[in-house]
């Protein structure tokens, strides 16, 4: 209870004693490089194969006769749009994203760097977490946005070069009965596990305390944090908005 | 001109400093020292307001920082500049954008000034055609002396030194501390060094304080301080072989 209290007094020092506007325009800019287009890679690989598995597992799972091969299409982009995308990429997201956050300020704080910040009379806090939340913010549901894309054409490739399903049949299925709503719920979900991922790891690195072997437990510690957090947000978003 | 008055401090019950008090002049290289584990970092941390004191109050210039409002503090900590024992460089930052930092981040300098300032800067500390480096690419010395010049950049008033010469060879320690004692001199700042190493203490100790055990046992400065009849400040100066035979002589 006094880690979540202490945690929630950090987000709320990110507010306070601010430097000016156009300070926060280039580290934001910066931290969506660095948080986003150099994650492209990753999620890209990752959604492809994903979207690729699920379609050749779920042809394999179709035994009855009675059910249509352009289910496939549905299940895919079902799956990928409303779980697989935002959760999934949250995961490699926290591990990718949420480790180099936390070991980045655990470094600065055991050595010094965020002390040399104080001093000159900057919140450290905020000049150096709120650009990564913001960020994060923005990134993350542009990432998930690709994810989903690349995954349904990875099911795509998946399935006509194994030819489990045709070309029509997997167009036919995608768009088959498609509910906007499932976008708009995806993107709420990213936005929340943006920034549960980046202000849950930014908290644990910028308390970091000792020295090399702390940096790194403090990694591990915002990657597992991140991974529960992200997990439980998922069941009650899809509690409140299903 | 700093005065410290009755700071105290305990970590989860033990005492580290004790009813501390002091003045620390301006244009005077004031040292604090002491052995290992003493509280001179917590007591220097307490000045600049890294760790709040369980008791007593810091002043600059009359100015109570300790119980200041938040907007006084930052615009007293605005007057500060800081070496860290480390340097606490910018890793992502090269050598011209750490020392321009601080006017980046507090002035509304234009970007002309701003590199001419830094270039004067670097120029002071002794450091030219390094601005491009990173700090993972220069030497420990040069890494203090960047640090230095990132602490002068915003013409502060106060200058901290938290060990400047600790892992520098003789020389370059010697080196750093004339730079910090000239640079103190040439600009009227008050400049507070903490250190253990007794050639510090002889080069540039206008003002010394010494700690034992989180207790303020002794104060006067280098021209007397081997005159000094405290035994735990005698065992302290003459620990080393080279100090008990330049005593025996």
């Amino acid at each position: 209870m006094k880690s979540i209290g202490k945690y929630f007094i950090f987000l709320g020092s990110l507010f306070v004693n601010r430097e000016s506007f156009k300070t926060y325009v280039k580290l934001i800019i910066d931290e969506c490089i660095l948080l986003g287009v150099d994650s492209i890679f990753i999620v890209a690989i990752v959604s492809t194969f994903m979207g690729g598995v699920t379609a050749v597992q779920t042809a394999y799972n179709l035994v009855s006769p009675l059910i249509e091969d352009y289910i496939i299409g549905t299940l895919v982009r079902d799956m990928t749009v409303q779980e697989l995308a935002p959760t999934v990429i949250a995961i490699v997201f926290a591990g990718k994203v949420g480790s180099s956050i936390s070991s980045g300020l655990g470094t600065m704080r055991i050595t010094e760097q965020i002390d040399a910040l104080e001093v000159m009379g900057i919140n450290s806090a905020s000049y150096l977490v709120l650009p990564k939340i913001i960020a994060a913010l923005i990134m993350y549901p542009l990432l998930v946005i690709l994810a989903m894309f690349l995954s349904i054409y990875g099911g795509y490739i998946a399935g006509t070069l194994t030819n489990i399903i045709t070309e029509q049949e997997y167009i036919y299925g995608i768009r088959l009965d498609f509910n906007p709503y499932t976008i708009k719920f995806a993107m709420i979900k990213s936005l929340a596990f943006a920034f549960l991922i980046s202000s849950i790891s930014a908290y644990k690195g910028y308390f970091t305390k000792g020295g090399a072997l702390e940096v790194g437990i403090a990694s591990t510690s915002a990657v597992t944090n991140s991974c529960i957090a992200i997990l439980l947000a998922d069941y009650l978003l899809a509690q409140l908005l299903l | 001109m700093i005065e410290i008055e009755n700071i105290s401090k305990s970590f989860e019950g033990k005492q580290v400093l004790t009813d501390i008090s002091g003045r620390f002049d301006q244009g005077k290289t004031n040292l604090i020292i002491g052995a290992s584990g003493t509280g001179k970092t917590v007591l220097l941390k307490c000045m600049v307001g890294l760790v709040q004191p369980d008791a007593g109050s810091v002043f600059y210039n009359k100015r109570d920082f300790t119980h200041a409002d938040r907007d006084l503090k930052t615009e007293i900590r605005r007057e500060i500049g800081m070496l860290f024992q480390g340097g606490a460089l910018f890793d992502s930052k090269n050598v011209e954008e750490n020392v321009m930092f601080p006017l980046n981040i507090l002035t509304n300098m234009t970007a002309g000034d701003k590199l001419d300032r830094v270039n004067f800067c670097l120029t002071r500390v002794g450091l030219e055609n390094v601005n491009k480096k990173m700090p993972s690419e220069i030497s420990g010395g040069m890494k203090k002396r960047v640090g230095i010049a990132r602490a002068i950049v915003n013409s502060s008033q106060y200058l901290f030194c938290d060990e400047p010469n600790s892992g520098l060879d003789p020389q370059t320690a010697i080196m750093i501390d004339n730079l910090i004692q000239e640079i103190t001199r040439e600009y009227e700042i008050t400049t507070v060094v903490v250190t253990h190493d007794m050639n510090s203490v002889m080069e540039i100790g206008e003002y010394v304080m010494f700690l034992h055990r989180g207790e303020k046992v002794w104060e006067g400065s280098s021209d007397n301080i081997s005159q000094a009849e405290v035994k735990e400040l005698q065992d302290f100066i003459f620990a080393n072989k080279l100090m008990r035979t330049i005593q025996a002589r």
